[in-house]
């Protein structure tokens, strides 16, 4: 295996001394530890605290709908769900475009680790979709574009936490999972548009470029304060998995460096190990 | 070119072949992909005693519900040009009223009615608190028996709660 | 309130789900900074050698 070292060179080259070649791989990586662990709390904190305001505004404080009386307040559960499923794919996209034309090393981790917090929150919102659409409609479910179209993004993200680590090589894995992931970008705006292209159950969105929301303005804050709260805290959540997967390939490198040194001179590694 | 350029357009020409080849797909199943017709659909071309979803609004004063033995239901589904006759027999959704939408699944008798064996509510985008549809009922600004509530910005913004009150 | 059964599960869902993640997360990163502090030369070179 090679070490993916095309960007590491060139951001940190006080890092990566010439004489540790296998360095390169940690040089960046090392970088990203310390960036993180700063930025961190300033993404969690402020994303747990906004979440439970805008999840407690939105149970207690916003008014009923006229229709729909107190159900309607799964809309803030719902909509930052359904937002950050899309939003969590177009990242993981992101990634896959780095990974595959730049052969950035942390976007193969942090695509591997938006995977299972993605699918996380597209089950989430299928959920509340659902025990919003069993009082509302009058069913759990229904084989609509919108419904349909969720479903499938949340496959696409189950086929893709499968893929990854589908293969010995983890090179090929990430691959292979990069380019599941951009096959699948055409389902992100069938997902937007489908309320709009075709006959749905679901309603169209309540937000346009061109219009007011439709919404009323003491649903409109709990609905925006709950899916900025969500937002941070996904990206916290994410920031944190790729920040684990950093060191544990870091333990994994120095374990098989470990067990190379073993092999090469067993009766060293004795001494050394007791 | 340098290989990265090189993977980079390998991967935009990759990514139009894809989203052409998904777009046709889609444009060819259009008509697949459509949940429910609508009473101008089923007038056009009728549906043939197949099972289908029929969506649209339920017809002002067209509801007659039975007042005794099983809950049943009849009205006329509507998109504004054409109407269907719908029979139901079954308990109607929480939502269910004239003006609504619903989308109904059942098969289309000779005669022209619709045996409907599902009534699923559909309800619009808009969410506003009661004082807000009871002012803008008071003031003749909408009427929700009628059609769809007016533009947002008419509304979205009027206190849910009056002055002083609780 | 109405529906409350529906609004307490997906409200709950809506918190725990969430809170499951981010505290798996955490505790990754606290197995792997403890595994990697007893065997990296890194961070024990200053203190061994």
């Amino acid at each position: 295996m090679t070490p993916p070292s095309t960007i590491a060179p060139k951001l940190a080259p006080k890092l990566a001394p010439k004489s540790g070649q296998s360095l390169h791989r940690f040089a960046n990586p090392g970088r990203f530890l310390r960036l993180s662990g700063a930025v961190l709390p300033w993404i969690a904190v402020p994303g747990a605290l906004l979440t439970v305001i805008g999840l407690a505004w939105g149970l207690f404080l916003s008014p009923a709908d006229w229709q729909q009386g107190d159900a309607v307040r799964i809309i803030y559960v719902h909509v930052p769900s359904a937002w950050l499923a899309s939003g969590g794919y177009l990242a993981l996209a992101v990634c896959s475009v780095l990974s595959l034309v730049w052969r950035h090393p942390l976007a193969d981790l942090a695509a591997a680790e938006i995977g299972p917090v993605g699918a996380a929150f597209t089950a989430l919102c299928l959920a509340t979709g659902s025990l919003w659409g069993k009082p509302m409609w009058g069913t759990w479910w229904v084989w609509d574009a919108r419904l349909t179209s969720v479903l499938v993004l949340f496959f696409l993200y189950l086929g893709h936490i499968a893929l990854v680590r589908a293969f010995d090589d983890p090179t090929r894995g990430y691959r292979a999972g990069a380019i599941l992931a951009l096959v699948g970008v055409v389902n992100l705006p069938i997902i937007k548009f489908s309320v709009d292209w075709w006959n749905t159950l679901h309603q169209p969105s309540s937000f346009s470029l061109t219009a007011a929301p439709t919404l009323h303005v003491d649903m409109l804050w709990p609905l925006l304060i709950a899916a900025l709260g969500y937002s941070l805290l996904f990206g916290a959540i994410v920031l944190t998995r790729t920040r684990a997967a950093v060191m544990e390939r870091r333990l994994r490198g120095l374990l098989m460096a470990r067990a190379n040194a073993a092999d090469a001179n067993p009766y060293a590694a004795v001494g050394d190990d007791a | 070119m340098t290989r990265k350029g090189r993977r980079l357009w390998l991967l935009l020409i990759c990514g139009l072949g894809v989203s052409v080849s998904a777009g046709l797909s889609l444009w060819a199943l259009s008509d697949n992909l459509q949940h429910f017709v609508s009473p101008s659909d089923v007038a056009k071309v009728g549906a043939g005693g197949r099972t289908v979803r029929l969506g649209g609004l339920v017809e002002k004063g067209s509801v007659q519900r039975a007042t005794q033995g099983r809950p049943s239901a009849n009205f006329r589904v509507t998109d504004g040009a054409n109407s269907v006759a719908v029979t139901y027999v079954g308990i109607l959704p929480d939502l269910f009223r004239e003006g609504q939408g619903v989308v109904t699944l059942g098969v289309l008798r000779p005669d022209g009615g619709f045996q409907a064996s599902e009534v699923l509510a559909k309800h619009d985008e808009t969410y506003m608190p009661k004082e807000v549809a009871e002012a803008l009922k008071k003031s003749g600004h909408w009427n929700p028996d009628a059609g769809p509530p007016p533009s947002a910005a008419l509304w979205n913004t009027i206190p849910s709660k009056p002055p002083g009150g609780g | 309130m109405t529906h409350l059964p529906f609004i307490v599960t997906a409200y709950g869902l809506g918190v725990l789900i969430p809170l499951g993640f981010a505290l798996d997360a955490f505790r990754r990163v606290r197995t792997a900074r403890r595994r990697l502090a007893a065997i990296d030369p890194r961070l024990q070179g200053r203190a061994r050698r």
